[in-house]
Formats: structure tokens, sequence, C-alpha cells
């Protein structure tokens, strides 16, 4: 324990200072963390994922997220040109054990990793009717367990189908963003294990963020533009037949 | 995975808004229909349906009373429930569901019956004895006044709260349809049309109610029933009806008309999973039968006994497809996709918090209320005599 | 009072109102949480209490603090990119106490969670049919899962 512990003094300082006060007990001392400085979304790069679940399964591992629901999952697309408009998706288990192999075949199949978009004008947070749910000042938008009365409202206003109630206790659940690790110095869990750097945490309000450089270089997407929700999943190269 | 078809994003296999959220907005569209028939009387002075006045409140306030606990039980955290009071949401439609709620209740319908029963409630107190007599004592809020120039004041107060009320039953009802024509992540719901479409179908819902309840009243008592006030209702129930369909219709004209991105997977919905409901109860036999009975007894004479059947049988009607109605938009926008590659099914549990029984009961409540209000404050019969004279016409 | 006369019994109903509301407003001076409106509508420790849960993924960088000779040897392979929890599993409680040792993985379950063949990866992916292509081995008999490339001087 002392070992680690005096390791951990040399990691990034932001992470280090963190991880000082979480094996110490006390995460409330951790980080130089200042919400006003940062401006949180996810780049997810398209073509990369190669549909592993590895996201998948580390968002459960990492959030305790309930059988059957998901806080991320991976979509896999088969378009066929007879039919664009209507692709054959599947996502078995939200892709937590991977997929079936594909066939070549005529269509051309891809995966999508789904999130949370983090909206910053979100319309799950405008229909809260308690302030239960909301875009914390770094640009997440969270839930408060414990204010958060179950009705559901929320889920029925996400057009993503991001949330979800928790079976065991009642309220409403998502994708934090791994609040509680970002507040910490570090990245998401899915980021950190996707395999193939298809996912990246970006902080907008970071200057030196390379994903300035990124949106200016690439084509880059949201979901459903149309529903004008400042969502801040930005998807590389995404394919026009997604939902 | 059992029950879907095609493409569900996985968190939306499960409904969230089951049975119980049909019975809401069924439940406030009565008591917003019963309120605005009751008003016709009062402000648009239509007095062949007087009788029907007193009635017409106090369903509207038993309704009322259960109005919100269908949403209650359907919190995941009841117990919270009163934060909606607390620290509601200025841009959430719910969070004003509250101070509506509270508004409708107290402001107009407990006012508006008080001040037309006060006099009733102080003559019952001093005819009654024991338990009876506090009761009303502390209805009457232990003031026994009732002076010609006291009851001239209620009378004129009363008048301006049913003026106050109309607007405010719009709103109740306006309201209830906005919370579900404001989703615009929900193709099937999201429509500036939707609240509109809500306080009709309230109308026609709440009409049809006091109608039938009122032949139901006047059977049970064996009293003849007023044959000219019910066809009075039956005229109203048949124009609202009218405006009711027509609205409904101009919103599946546009829908079919334009077909955008959501068409093909809602109109799939239509003709599956919301056959039956949709097309069978709501719109064949809860709309069109209606309205054809009703319509039939405005142009051709037609002997009382018939006409008594034909009302009774299109008010039940009536109130099936309005319920189907309900039933079609809550439970409707929540079995497709919202990325429109499937559907899934809503399977009704019976004995859970949110099951059948549970809307049984909550179904059944509304009048174990009306019995209750209607022996502590009768609506007919002698007390109403400081009203017109109730005509005795029968059939 | 003159004024009263007629009109008692309205006052009497007025007042039941303005009890009604003042004990709401009471009971929510009472009720709100403090921090209620402090960025925002919503409770402002809301934030801290998500910031605050453990992590269970210690990332990388604790990682990379102990094992260095594993970062040298991957850093130089293919697997540059691929995280150690990525196939290590959720390491926290390693990191925060190495004693407790990880279990070992079987590269035979392991490697075709991302390297099976599907015509849904991308073209460039390196992917296998496993059975065609070990004939049942393990993968690590001939690849070194931290530097797998096996032109590159990865094989044993």
């Amino acid at each position: 324990m002392n070992v680690s512990r005096r390791y951990f003094m040399i990691l990034v300082p932001a992470a280090a200072v963190a991880w000082e006060s979480v094996l110490a007990g006390t995460p409330e001392d951790s980080p130089n963390y200042k919400m006003q400085d940062h401006w949180w979304g996810m780049l997810i790069d398209t073509p990369k994922c190669i549909g592993c679940g590895n996201c998948v399964r580390a968002c459960e591992a990492e959030n305790d997220v309930p059988e059957g629901f998901f806080r991320t999952w991976v979509e896999r697309y088969h378009v066929t040109d007879e039919n664009m408009e209507n692709p054959e998706v599947i996502s078995p288990e939200g892709g937590k054990h991977g997929f079936p192999a594909a066939k070549e075949d005529e269509g051309k199949y891809f995966f999508v990793p789904k999130m949370c978009n983090h909206c910053a004008d979100s319309p799950c947070t405008q229909v809260c009717p308690v302030g239960a749910t909301f875009v914390s000042p770094d640009g997440v938008v969270l839930i408060d367990q414990s204010y958060c009365l179950g009705c559901a409202y929320c889920v029925q206003a996400c057009p993503y189908g991001c949330r979800y109630i928790n079976p065991e206790k009642h309220s409403a659940e998502k994708c934090t963003l791994c609040y509680h690790r970002i507040t910490k110095g570090l990245t998401t869990a899915c980021c950190e294990n996707c395999p193939t750097g298809a996912r990246q945490l970006v902080d907008l309000k970071n200057p030196k963020d390379p994903i300035h450089a990124f949106l200016k270089t690439h084509s880059v997407q949201v979901l459903k533009p149309q529903m004008a929700t400042g969502a801040k999943a930005f998807y590389n190269e995404l394919d026009g037949s997604v939902r | 995975m059992p029950g879907v078809e095609g493409f569900m994003y996985p968190n939306e296999v499960e409904l969230q808004w089951s049975v119980l959220i049909v019975l809401y907005p069924f439940i406030t569209g009565l008591v917003a229909g019963a309120f605005i028939l009751a008003s016709l009387e009062r402000v648009f002075h239509v007095v062949t349906i007087k009788p029907t006045y007193r009635l017409a409140l106090l369903t509207a306030l038993s309704f009322m009373l259960v109005a919100p606990l269908p949403l209650q039980l359907h919190l995941g955290h009841p117990e919270r429930s009163l934060e909606m009071y607390f620290t509601p949401h200025s841009s959430s439609a719910m969070a004003m569901f509250g101070f509506v709620y509270l508004w409708y209740l107290m402001a107009v319908l407990v006012t508006e019956i008080w001040l037309d029963y006060r006099k009733d409630i102080v003559e019952m107190y001093h005819k009654s004895t024991g338990l009876l007599k506090m009761i009303y004592w502390l209805m009457a809020t232990g003031n026994l006044n009732i002076s010609p120039r006291a009851l001239e004041l209620d009378d004129k107060i009363g008048y301006t709260i049913t003026v106050i009320g109309i607007p405010s039953a719009f709103l109740l009802h306006g309201y209830v349809g906005f919370i579900f024509g404001s989703i615009k992540a929900n193709p099937w719901w999201s429509s500036p049309l939707m609240p509109v479409v809500f306080i009709f179908s309230a109308m026609v819902s709440g009409v049809a109610a006091v109608m039938l309840l009122f032949m139901a009243v006047k059977k049970l008592r064996k009293e003849a029933i007023d044959i000219h006030c019910v066809d009075t209702i039956a005229k109203y129930l048949f124009y609202l009806f009218i405006v009711d369909f027509s609205l409904e219709m101009l919103d599946l004209i546009h829908r079919i008309y334009e077909a955008d991105e959501s068409f093909r997977s809602l109109d799939f919905m239509v003709h599956s999973r919301l056959f039956f409901s949709q097309i069978v109860l709501q719109i064949c036999l809860g709309t069109l039968t209606p309205i054809l009975l009703l319509g039939i007894t405005q142009l051709f004479k037609i002997r009382a006994g018939i006409r008594k059947a034909i009302y009774t049988t299109s008010g039940l009607l009536t109130l099936m497809g309005i319920f189907a109605m309900r039933w079609n938009v809550v439970i409707g926008g929540q079995l497709f996709s919202k990325s429109f590659l499937g559907y899934t099914t809503y399977k009704m549990a019976l004995v859970t918090k949110e099951g059948l029984l549970v809307a049984i009961a909550l179904a059944i409540l509304p009048f174990i209320f009306l019995t209750i209000l209607v022996k502590l404050l009768p609506p007919f019969g002698e007390n109403d005599a400081h009203h017109a004279p109730q005509p005795a016409i029968g059939d | 009072m003159a004024i009263f006369k007629d009109t008692g019994h309205l006052f009497r109903f007025a007042a039941l109102f303005v009890v009604g509301t003042t004990s709401i407003f009471v009971l929510r001076a009472i009720v709100t949480p403090k921090s209620f409106g402090q960025y925002g509508h919503y409770r402002g420790a809301a934030l801290k209490d998500l910031a605050d849960r453990p992590v269970k993924y210690a990332g990388h960088q604790a990682c990379e603090v102990c094992h260095t000779d594993i970062v040298t040897t991957k850093t130089a392979g293919k697997h540059a990119g691929v995280n150690c929890e990525a196939c290590h599993g959720p390491l926290a409680k390693h990191a925060d106490d190495p004693s407790n040792t990880p279990a070992k993985l079987d590269t035979a379950v392991l490697c075709v969670k991302c390297h099976a063949a599907s015509a849904a990866k991308p073209k460039g992916f390196p992917q296998v049919q496993a059975d065609d292509h070990s004939g049942g081995l393990a993968c690590d008999t001939c690849h070194k899962p931290h530097d797998p490339a096996i032109a590159a001087g990865g094989a044993k």
C-alpha cells in the first residue's frame, strides 16, 4: 500500500492528487478540479469501432449498470443499396459480448457506439419536473439520484434512448461521462478500455485538446441533428443511415 | 428478444408509462368535461340542463380527487412527490401539474361547490344530529349565516368563479395534452394539435359521463328522467364530437400526407399493434358509431324510449372510445423505437403496483367518492328548490 | 363590524386558503436542500456526490508507474494504443494494493473478442478465422500479447 502510494505521487498531477485522496478515504479533498475550466464531450471515431463490446463491459463494471439496461451500447448496421433508408440494425445485449460474424455480401456493415450525447440544450433536463437532472457547469448531463422522483418523463424525452429507470433504485440513470473519473483527471471507463481509440473524451474548453484540430479536418456529425439538442457526442464519418 | 420486432434501442424495450398513465388523462378529461357542462348552465344560461348542474360539479370533484393517484402510484419514489411543489422546474410541463391541479381543485371546484351548496349545508346542519352535524358544521366553516344578502354574495362570487373556471378547465386538460405534445423526441406525440385534441376529447368524455350518470342516478332513484335535459346534453355531445373527430382526423391526414421520416414506422404500428385499439375501438366503435347514432337522433323524430337507449349506447361507446384514444396516445407512443426501426410490446401486469387490478380500483374509486358526495350534498330534490323549479317532464 | 356581517363566511373560507398556501411555503423553506440553486435549478451538492464515487478502472497511468518493462515492450508494438485494463479488467484494487493480484488471462478467449473475422470490422484491422488460423492452439503460443506482431520479432 505504501509502495503504491509513493509511486502515485509521480502520476499526472491531477490524477495523483485525486488518487492520494481516494486512497486516503477522503475523496472530498481530491481534485484541483475547476468546473468552469471544462466543457466535456466525446469524440466517436466510427470507422475505428470493431464491435468488441469492451466499452459496454467496462461501463457496466465501472458504474454498476443493472442487467438489461445500458449507459453505452454498440449497434451494428447493415445497409443494402436497395434499402438505404431501412438499415438492418442489431445490438445483442447492447453488443456487450460482441457480435455474430458478418459475411461479405452486397451491403455494407459497420458499428456505431451509442451513449448519452451530453446535449447542451438537452430535452431530458428540460422536462424534469423537480430539477433532479441537469447540465453541470462543465457540460455533463447528470442525475441527482437522491432527488429523482422516477417519473420517467426524461426517459420519454431523450431522442437517443440513453436513459432508463433503475429497476432497484427506481430512479432515472444514464451515462455520467464517468464524472467520478474525469473530475479526478482520468478518462472515462469506455475510453480507457477502447482498444482502437474509437472513443475519445474531449474537453472543448481546453485549447490544447486535439478535438479542435480534428473537427477542422474531418467530417463530423452528431446524431439526429434535426432534434437541435446541442449534442456533444461527435461522430466521425457517420453514415447517413444511422438513427 | 420476446415481444420485440425489428430494432429497439436497448433501453426502450420496457415501457415506462403504464396503464395508470392512460387512466390519468382519461380521468382529468372527465373532470374538465363535466365542469364545462356545468358551466354551460351557469354562464350561458342553458336552462334545460339545469338538473345536471350539481351532479356535474360533484362528478368533476370525485374524479378530480382521484386524478393524481395514478401518477403518484406510478412514481418510482412517491415519497418525493412534494418536490414538485417545493422546487418546480419552470421549463417542465409536468412540474406545473401540481399547481394547475391545486388551483383547479381548490380555487375552482371546491369553492364553486361550497358557494353553491352553502345554503343546503346550513339547512342540513340544522336537520342532522351527531357526527353528521359536526361534518356539516365544519363544511360551513362554522358560519351559519344564510341571510339573503349573504346568499346573493355567494351567487355573485360563484358566477365569477365559474367564469374563471372555464379557462381553468381548458388549462387543466390542455396542459395534459402539452405534456405529450411537447416531446419532440416522440413523433407520435409531438404535435401542437395535441392539447386541442385533448381538450375536445375531454369535453366529449365529460359530457358523455355526466349524461350517463344523470340517467343512471335517476333510474336508481326511480325518478322520471327529464328527457329534454338529456336531449340537450346529447345535442352538445354530438357537436363536440364532430369538432373532436375533425381535429383528430386533421392530425391523422396531416401525418399521412406529409409522411415524414417517422411515417413508415407509425403507419406500420397503426396497422399492426394498434389496429384493434385505434381503428376498431377508437375510430369505428368509439367515434363513428356514436356520432352516427347521435346524428340519427338529431335528424329524425324518434320515440323517447328509443332515444334513451341510443343515448346510453352512444354514451358508453364514447367513453370506451376516449379511453382507447388515451391508450393509443400513451401506450402507442411507446411501442415504436425512436430509431423508427422496430416495435416492442406492452405487457400489462395484473397485481403489481401499476397493474390491471390497481387500474380497475382507481377507475371505481371516483364512483365511491361520488356516492359519498351525493349522500352528503344531495344534487336533486327539495334542496334544489332555490334554483329553478325542476320541470316534471318524463317520457 | 358591519362589513363582516354577511361576508364572514367568505373571510373564513379565504383564511383556509391563506393557511394552506403559507404552510406550503413554510414547508418548502424547511425541506428544500440547502445547496439547491447553487449552480442552477438543482442540488449543487449532487455534483460532489457524483464526483466522489470510487473508481474501478485505475487507468493506464497508474499501471505504468510500476510495470515499466511492459510499457517499453508495448509502446514498441502494435498494441501500443491498447490500455492495460482493456484486456486485464478493472484493477483499481490492485493499484491500491499491489498484493491483490489479478487472475491470469486466457488468450484463447480473450484475443478473438477483437480479432475474430467479421465483414463488419474495418478492412485494415487484423482479424482471423480462429479455427483455421491457429488450429486450436492458444494465441500466445505464437504471439506475445504485449507486442503481437511476429515479423517484428514477436515470435517466441
